[in-house]
């Protein structure tokens, strides 16, 4: 009987620990009203990827680093979704002054992943993005496990690793 | 075996419990804080002594926001604290409390937030708040908000309150309250037929009410005439009749607007009136505002070409009709300026910021990508950028040849829609090149010609006798060593006769992905036609950032000038100092 109880009770550590890991991170994507740059609404809580990683940027027009962190990201972003099947939604705060000039900014640099307008920063506010760029990985779940703030050059390196570990279903960090 | 059962129900349960809240409750505590530290010396250059900084030296300001999420309900708040707001910032803001906090809950198509909040009707031509932490703007609405959806398509908004003014809590008729409405009509979700349409077709609306007490106030207005005396002499006299306002209570606005989007073609547009509205900023006229903004765009992959234009006559829009001046407080409307936000230092110096009241501006732009193997696009391809933007008085009449124009109490002037002034306000003629020249180098070199009307910007004087024309030159240059270590180097000119004279400046930045970044800086302005002026403003900066903290510090001067986001500007005074800036996400 005692044995019986040692099992149970190591059964339970075993799954309150678990619980606990599982919720170990930023919660999921809230449920934000966003527009797409033809004007419909999305809900970001909604956004899905068959079960692969998405990867949430915040930027805008003005911003430097986040332009230089966007056309790099656009450089392998072809070879990024083939490899592991990760999206990539680039969430612009510009304001009613610049958003109109967000379809034919990324038009004519041709960047490739989606494009999404947050113009009164309630997305932003929601994800306590302090300044732009500010960017999260979102696992197959639709949690949010990781942020980064800032773009150094060479950082989308870390994102695609991340990435990467998650399909393989190893530990981030 | 009674107690048996009941650990083994217990052992087994509480792990199951546990889970379970995380599933039912599934609370979610994130947040956000940023802290600016500022410690400030005195600097002979600048002119800047204890007694100028009256003694406070040392600033900081900073917040702390904290959320919860639950499925449905989410409610959050923010600290702030000003202690001593630092250089640049109102006094008033002084203090430490909680300004923002709300509680927002969405059931089936409707979603209701009680506290304070952010909202924007349309492009923001009548309604909206938003904050900016850098500029020290925040004009929250303090009240009720609720967003319906009966259908996919439809978005019905609406929202009573009264907006944040520094620490001030709203009292009875300290200020106006604010009542909106606003419908947004997605076409191709409502109609089955448009589903499938290429031409999406949004249709929106608004409405906006300000009440504010009236209280009673009269002026003055002299009336000069001659009379002949009995000996043949001429005496003139001045009468002077004194008027009471009758001023509005409720003064109201409306808006509608239209969007476009066709494969490549965008075009948006949206119009405004408000009512008649006398207040500080028009010198209290009888007259209704106009706005007009509206874009076009078309873009294929590899090109994008971006018109915009803006009229606006008499749109000043407050919760309180004697609110006027610096730092912007209590608007209800946002009227973006029209030129680009430039990203480079000295391409700052002389930044547009919007009239309220009267302006035309006009914006181009055209980005094209030279492809990748093509003679000018290289291997990795080349971006070229091209961008006008302007912006003039509008043409404002007397209403009757003894009545000058801003009359208080009168209708003001006369205007035609669409009419453009002679005063030139500001013009910008810029190029952006970027290439890749290989796998490590990356090149930009960018141009700007300015046109910069200082009277009319900075002080609300609308003459063309300061006018600075400036010319512009950078080069920034990223050099990657391998793939986590990079140098950029950023190299700036600009050339002006006039205000300051010229400018020289060079950065150079050495970044550690995904880690750590150091930088120098020098803005030295050798032209400037005081020789004891021209001063090195240089700066030493370092930075730590893991993951979502980040930690930068700063030493050197910081030079004046106007700070702004969105065609809202704050003007920063000269400093000399250690500058802390934390920020974190959890």
């Amino acid at each position: 009987m005692k044995k019986f109880f040692s099992i149970v009770f190591l059964l339970s550590l075993v799954v309150i620990v678990y619980a606990q890991e599982s919720q170990k991170n930023y919660g999921s994507v809230p449920s934000i009203e966003v527009k797409t740059l033809d004007g419909e609404t999305i809900n970001m809580s909604k956004i899905s990827n068959d079960g692969k990683p998405i990867i949430i940027t915040f930027w805008a027009t003005w911003c430097k680093p986040c332009i230089k962190e966007h056309d790099a990201i656009n450089e392998v972003y072809q070879d990024w979704v083939d490899e592991t099947g990760v999206k990539m939604y680039a969430i612009s705060i510009d304001n009613a002054r610049s958003s109109r000039g967000v379809l034919p900014l990324i038009n004519g640099k041709s960047w490739e992943f989606e494009v999404l307008l947050d113009e009164n920063g309630d997305f932003k506010r929601a994800m306590n993005v302090n300044v732009p760029p500010h960017t999260f990985i979102v696992d197959g779940n639709g949690l949010i496990v990781w942020q980064h703030v800032g773009y150094l050059d060479g950082d989308e390196q870390e994102y695609i690793e991340i990435v990467e570990k998650l399909i393989d279903g190893k530990p981030i960090k | 075996m009674h107690n048996y059962y009941r650990i083994v129900w217990i052992l087994v349960f509480f792990p199951i419990m546990t889970y379970s809240q995380g599933l039912i409750n599934g609370g979610k505590v994130t947040g956000n804080v940023q802290v600016d530290a500022q410690v400030y010396q005195e600097d002979d250059k600048l002119g800047i002594t204890d007694s100028t900084l009256n003694y406070k030296e040392f600033g900081m300001n900073g917040f702390a926001n904290i959320l919860y999420s639950n499925g449905n309900f989410n409610a959050g708040a923010r600290f702030e604290g000003f202690l001593n707001p630092m250089v640049g910032f109102d006094p008033r803001y002084e203090g430490v409390g909680v300004p923002y906090w709300f509680a927002n809950y969405k059931t089936g198509s409707l979603e209701f937030t009680a506290g304070h909040f952010y909202e924007q009707f349309g492009s923001g031509l009548i309604l909206r708040s938003w904050e900016e932490w850098t500029l020290g703007y925040d004009n929250n609405i303090y009240g009720f908000n609720a967003k319906f959806s009966p259908v996919q398509g439809v978005t019905i908004k609406g929202l009573v309150g009264v907006q944040r003014y520094f620490w001030e809590p709203y009292e009875p008729d300290s200020r106006g309250i604010v009542r909106g409405f606003d419908g947004d009509f997605y076409l191709n979700d409502i109609f089955n037929g448009l589903e499938d349409s290429k031409t999406r077709i949004t249709l929106g609306g608004s409405f906006v009410s300000r009440y504010e007490k009236s209280n009673s106030m009269t002026f003055n207005r002299k009336y000069p005439f001659d009379s002949i005396m009995p000996y043949g002499d001429t005496v003139t006299w001045t009468k002077v009749n004194t008027y009471e306002y009758q001023l509005p209570v409720n003064v109201g606005s409306w808006a509608g607007r239209f969007n476009l989007a066709h494969g490549g073609f965008n075009f948006y547009a949206e119009y405004a009136e408000k009512d008649n509205d006398p207040n500080a900023t028009n010198n209290f006229i009888y007259k209704k505002g106009q706005a007009l903004y509206s874009t076009f765009s078309y873009s294929t992959k590899g090109f994008g070409l971006f018109l915009a234009t803006k009229w606006i006559d008499n749109m000043y829009y407050k919760s309180s009709r004697n609110e006027s001046g610096n730092p912007p407080m209590l608007d209800i409307n946002y009227l973006p300026a029209i030129s680009k936000e430039h990203q480079y230092s000295l391409a700052t110096m002389y930044p547009y910021a919007t009239k309220q009241n009267g302006e035309f501006g006009f914006q181009g732009q055209i980005i094209y990508t030279f492809p990748k193997k093509s003679t000018l696009g290289g291997k990795y391809g080349t971006t070229l950028t091209a961008n006008y933007s302007f912006a003039n008085s509008i043409k404002k009449e007397q209403i009757s040849p003894e009545i000058p124009i801003d009359s208080t109490g009168t209708d003001g002037y006369q205007t035609n829609f669409f009419s453009i002034g002679d005063l030139p306000f500001y013009r910008d003629l810029n190029f952006l090149i970027e290439k890749k020249i290989n796998s490590k180098i990356k090149l930009k070199a960018a141009y700007y010609n300015q046109t910069y009307n200082l009277n009319v910007i900075e002080e609300e004087l609308f003459d063309d006798d300061v006018m600075v024309y400036a010319n512009i030159g950078v080069i920034d240059f990223t050099y990657k060593f391998d793939r986590r270590n990079s140098l950029r180097t950023e190299l700036q000119g600009l050339w002006t006769k006039e205000d300051e004279g010229d400018w020289a400046a060079l950065t150079l930045e050495y970044n550690v992905s995904p880690t750590w970044f150091f930088s120098v800086m020098d803005e030295y302005n050798y032209g400037h036609p005081d020789t004891d002026r021209q001063i090195h403003y240089y700066n030493v900066s370092f930075g730590y950032t893991d993951n979502t903290n980040r930690i930068s510090v700063r030493y050197g001067r910081q030079r004046e000038g106007l700070l702004c986001v969105g065609g809202v500007c704050r003007y920063v005074p000269a400093s000399t100092g250690l500058t802390l800036t934390i920020t974190s996400s959890f």
